[in-house]
């Protein structure tokens, strides 16, 4: 008996798998972490029209581009700095074909509300305030952001004058977290936080002029070890749609035929 | 190899495991002798670092003791600054997440002291305290030796905490295993091989330590 009941756990594990490997029509997006509010709602319109699951993981892009060169089992790129994708490119790792400029990132100055600063007024020199305790940045190591918030303290000849008070979150999601919980006094984010309606009343923010850093090219590619091109390709197309670009608008990526 | 990192972990793992001896010491007395119904409660609550996520310990450290909590704004009105991104923050943290690697081996040398010698020790007119500084602490060092070795070594290899509250401030922040992590992400693998090889030696030495003076000692493990 009790062989026959092992017998019939193996056969239903066995049939459980087929089922899930019918299933298994979801694909795995890395994206960079600005796009940690926006994807969500831009997957959730594709799953309501498609079916589609979309399994999101979000980082630093650096990071997530070594993770990809390391075998990450993803099967799209979205990256904050369009160098990644094209230098994957290069390497045979993603599809020159698929690669899509998505928008162009843009840096803003955040500050809690009580920390009592204009920053609509001051601009970057606000950071000068001793209110401003600690600033938050991104990684400049692995996360674009944080090479356009030194890039833009560079610009406006201050990074010497702040650079003992910056903290350096991990991603630009992390660095948004540090302001926001009022560990730092401000912080040097993307757009798309202080979208976010949650920060919106929290804090103020003031945009960094575009022309202080680098441009952040953010651009989407299909990598290819993915094992399901045809559906990575269509969530692709959805991104350029319109549904997918309101959204977008909505948290403050710019698109590039707006860019002018 | 971040030297700056190197010596600054080296800084953090020394102050924590000297605190933790001292405060440790106290607490695995009292775990040892007492003989409270709800000791169990302490026992578990003193373990917990060793099961929890040190994103746990992160996340409270970070928002609880931020500037928003009244924890964190009486720790702000005493010192000027937040816990997080401050090497005091680091310590705390640390403190926290290596009690038990330090008191369980200390409790657990406590416990192994014949109870006959203590009683002995009294009647031949030693105070408690005698008694203690005498001839439970002579007898404990080997369980001494590892509470403390355990607590540097765990230090040593702190990450999580750090990562959420460190702010990666080189020199006030940027840890050895912070400085590994970078560079990895970087896929400098160069350097953070050579780094971490320098980490996985001091380990493998420090844990030889904890395993040497227990052989001699018989067995006074933290894990028993």
């Amino acid at each position: 008996m009790r062989g026959n009941g092992a017998g019939m756990f193996l056969r239903l594990a066995l049939v459980a798998m087929l089922c899930a490997a019918a299933y298994a029509q979801e694909i795995t997006v890395a994206a960079a972490a600005d796009l940690s509010a926006a994807l969500p709602e831009i997957v959730a319109k594709y799953k309501s029209q498609t079916g589609q699951n979309v399994a999101l993981t979000f980082g630093a892009s650096g990071n997530l581009s070594t993770q990809i060169r390391n075998g990450a089992p993803f099967d799209v790129f979205f990256s904050a700095d369009e160098e990644y994708p094209k230098q994957l490119i290069a390497d045979g790792l993603a599809d020159q074909d698929t690669l899509y400029r998505y928008a162009v990132g843009q840096l803003v100055l955040w500050v809690p509300n009580d920390v009592p600063v204009d920053v609509q007024k001051l601009g970057m020199q606000a950071l000068l305030d001793p209110a401003v305790k600690k600033i938050s940045i991104a990684n400049p190591q692995h996360a674009p952001y944080g090479r356009a918030a030194e890039a833009a303290l560079k610009h406006e000849g201050i990074y010497d004058r702040v650079s003992s008070r910056l903290v350096v979150g991990e991603n630009i999601s992390q660095a948004a977290q540090f302001v926001e919980s009022g560990n730092a006094q401000a912080g040097l984010l993307a757009l798309s936080h202080a979208m976010q309606p949650a920060m919106k009343s929290k804090g103020r923010y003031w945009t960094v002029p575009l022309d202080s850093y680098p441009t952040l090219n953010q651009a989407a590619v299909v990598l290819s070890r993915s094992k399901q091109q045809k559906a990575a390709r269509k969530f692709l197309e959805f991104l350029r749609g319109p549904a997918a670009g309101a959204v977008l608008a909505d948290y403050g990526f710019s698109l590039p035929a707006e860019k002018h | 190899m971040n030297w700056e990192a190197f010596w600054l972990t080296v800084r953090l793992a020394s102050l924590v495991s000297v605190v933790l001896l001292v405060i440790g010491i106290p607490i695995a007395y009292w775990i040892a002798s007492s003989r409270w119904r709800w000791k169990f409660l302490v026992e578990a609550a003193v373990a917990l670092p060793i099961v929890l996520p040190p994103t746990v310990l992160g996340f409270y450290v970070l928002v609880a003791l931020g500037s928003r909590s009244p924890l964190g704004r009486w720790w702000e009105s005493l010192t000027g600054h937040t816990l997080a991104f401050t090497f005091e923050g680091l310590v705390i943290g640390s403190l926290l997440y290596s009690l038990p690697f330090a008191v369980q081996p200390f409790a657990a040398a406590f416990g192994a002291v014949d109870p006959r010698l203590l009683r002995a020790s009294a009647s031949l007119g030693q105070s408690p305290v005698q008694t203690f500084r005498r001839v439970v602490i002579p007898l404990s060092t080997a369980g001494l030796v590892t509470g403390f070795t355990l607590s540097f070594a765990h230090t040593l290899g702190e990450f999580g905490v750090v990562l959420m509250v460190g702010g990666n401030i080189p020199g006030v922040t940027r840890t050895v295993s912070i400085d590994i992590y970078d560079r990895v992400q970087d896929a400098q693998y160069a350097s953070a091989n050579q780094t971490a090889l320098v980490l996985l030696v001091i380990s493998f030495v420090l844990l030889a330590i904890v395993y040497g003076v227990n052989r001699r000692a018989g067995m006074v493990g933290p894990w028993r």
